[in-house]
């Protein structure tokens, strides 16, 4: 069972998004973090001191760790930006200033 | 005073909306402004609209209280009497000098970056809070999730963090969290509470005055087991493994003191950990504004009111309580809102059943927090290189360090110290962790924003961005 059948969701169709270069199916109404946790990606920052890998950790926009490089606009929090077709979703290394 | 006064509300939670439909009710014009794209706040958090779910309230609680709530809102938007700002994040709030108006400043826009101001005759405060976690060894680690962020995801996105969870911590939170994991499909591996059930019972006689709130505890309890989920209490998690992300958790019995028992320890093969040790109010706003804390909580009198003429406070913001003290709340602020602004002394006797809720859930919450309190021995299980500070990777070794030898005692100090606090999300997350290492009191940061700010916004002279 997913999460969707409880709640008797029939979301849009699903549309493309890459990550990393990637292509993975989204749905409209997700936040990118949901995007990713459903392809099952649970990583998409490394950290600047020691390259870490971080993703989600408050899920509500307070703890900063789920930063995200979106459609080339670095320090995106994942757990609040909405998913959109198309989006171009990368990995943020350090601080993200690399990307702009 | 404008004929018709004016509120803005901060927070469309249960205490936020409950104030905003108080106040509007009585005569007042509310501007109601939310950081979210829909009402609710976290206990009422909905699935979004575009995921087309049928049974909303799968994933929900008290679906007539908040169809009430909504339908209320939605009557006073249609006639203008709300203004319901979504996906507005208020970064700072700010008395008017000279005048009695009060100005709040938000983001809007997708990528937070248009100004938007608010002026108003009075200002709830409905902020709510956020979880407090405390370090241990791989905390760090993808997988690992606060407990209500998970809940969160699920209830907005239907999503869920990983297929086998282990739900651990302490407080009232993760039954509803570890029930809802599982309802959704997901596999509850343990739910590990630290706090003991007989600090409970030792509580009895006052839980027990809160009948509703027992048998929301007992449905969840009869949900976990329904699909099988074991419960460990008095257990603690000590280690998350993984390298990359979370594979394991290490979990080990306490004894009556909160230490760990030697040799109670066993690990748990899981992909997820949500986590969480309570909740911590959002003061910022408060803060910047100038009113007076209490602990952590905001401190107000028995109309809400702070101690700054013009400025209520409800809900989590004043001290955690659960959804039902913050609409109790929430309303006494709007009725003493609409009084004051009308120039009236508003009469308590016209608020007696929820100022008696209120008086009833604050011993309840009182009593919970005293069962649901961190193990005495956490800090001990902190390593050295475990990081404390995750945004900018200060360790535990280097705050006991600015603490010991470096003789840092306020959490000022091992801020400029060790930079713990000082990353993206100003301490939110470590603030507590690094108080208990050090021994220092914890006192919520004063930060200039409650939000970052691009410096365009704050560029431009607050005058040229009226809404
Ligand atoms: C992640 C999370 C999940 C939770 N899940 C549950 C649950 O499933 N069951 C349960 O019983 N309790 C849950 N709780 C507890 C919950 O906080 C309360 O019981 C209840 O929602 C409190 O109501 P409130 O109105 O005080 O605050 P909230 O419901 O938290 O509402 C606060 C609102 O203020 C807004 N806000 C805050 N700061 C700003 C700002 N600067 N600018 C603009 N808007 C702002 C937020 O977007 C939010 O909508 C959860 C708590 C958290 C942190
Ligand atoms: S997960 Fe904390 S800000 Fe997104």
């Amino acid at each position: 069972m997913n999460p969707l059948e409880p709640a008797r969701a029939r979301p849009g169709k699903a549309f493309t998004i890459t990550f990393d270069g990637r292509p993975l199916g989204a749905r409209s109404g997700q936040t990118v973090a949901a995007a990713l946790w459903t392809a099952g990606v649970t990583a998409w920052r490394s950290t600047r001191g020691t390259g870490r890998p971080r993703g989600v950790f408050c899920g509500i926009g307070v703890c900063f760790d789920c930063l995200v490089t979106v459609n080339d606009r670095p320090n995106q929090r994942a757990c609040l930006v909405p998913v959109r077709p198309g989006d171009v979703i990368r990995t943020q290394e350090g601080t993200g200033r690399e990307h702009g | 005073m404008a004929e018709q006064p004016h509120l803005t509300v901060v927070g469309a939670g249960p205490a936020g909306l409950a104030g905003a439909l108080a106040a509007a009710e009585r005569g007042v014009r509310v501007t109601l402004v939310d950081a979210a794209g829909r009402p609710g706040g976290q206990f009422f958090r909905q699935p979004d609209p575009a995921l087309g779910a049928d049974r909303k309230q799968t994933p929900h609680h008290e679906w007539r209280v908040w169809k009430r709530l909504r339908d209320g809102l939605d009557r006073h938007r249609a006639t203008g009497r709300i203004t319901h700002l979504t996906d507005h994040h208020v970064w700072c709030a700010e008395r008017d000098p000279g005048s009695t108006e009060i100005t709040v400043y938000a983001l809007a826009g997708a990528t937070q970056e248009e100004g938007v101001t608010v002026r108003s005759d009075a200002v709830l405060l409905a902020t709510g809070g956020y979880e407090r976690v405390l370090p241990f060894p791989g905390w760090t680690l993808p997988g690992v999730v606060t407990a209500g962020g998970a809940q969160a995801m699920l209830k907005g996105s239907l999503v869920l963090p990983g297929r086998k969870i282990v739900v651990a911590g302490t407080g009232p939170l993760l039954l509803p969290v570890a029930a809802g994991l599982a309802s959704a499909g997901a596999q509850v591996a343990a739910l590990v509470e630290s706090a003991s059930p007989r600090a409970l019972l030792r509580r009895a006689p006052v839980l027990a005055a809160q009948p509703g709130k027992l048998a929301e505890g007992a449905g969840y309890a009869a949900r976990l087991l329904r699909h099988g989920v074991r419960v460990l209490p008095r257990h603690t998690v000590v280690e998350a493994h993984g390298t990359g992300r979370l594979t394991a958790v290490t979990v080990a019995s306490l004894d009556r003191r909160g230490r760990v028992r030697p040799g109670g320890a066993h690990r748990i093969a899981c992909d997820t950990l949500a986590v969480g040790h309570g909740m911590l109010p959002h003061t910022d706003l408060a803060d910047t504004l100038g009113c007076t804390l209490s602990g952590t909580d905001v401190r107000v009198d028995s109309e809400q009111r702070t101690d700054v003429p013009g400025v209520w406070a409800a809900g989590e913001a004043t001290g955690i309580g659960g959804a039902a003290l913050a609409l109790a709340e929430g309303h006494i602020a709007g009725r003493s809102i609409a009084a004051r602004l009308h120039g009236n002394a508003p009469d308590p006797c016209q608020w007696a059943a929820a100022a008696r809720a209120r008086k009833r859930l604050r011993t309840f919450s009182a009593a919970l927090d005293s069962v649901y309190a961190p193990p005495p021995g956490w800090t001990d299980r902190v390593a050295d290189d475990t990081v404390v500070c995750r945004c900018e990777e200060v360790t535990a070794g280097d705050v006991r360090t600015a603490a010991g030898s470096l003789g840092g005692s306020d959490l000022r100090t091992l801020k400029l110290l060790t930079r713990a606090g000082m990353g993206w999300c100003q301490g939110r997350m470590c603030a507590p962790a690094v108080a208990g290492l050090s021994g220092c009191a914890f006192t919520p940061g004063r930060r200039p924003f409650a939000r970052p700010v691009p410096l365009g916004v704050l560029a431009t002279p607050p005058g040229q961005r009226l809404d």
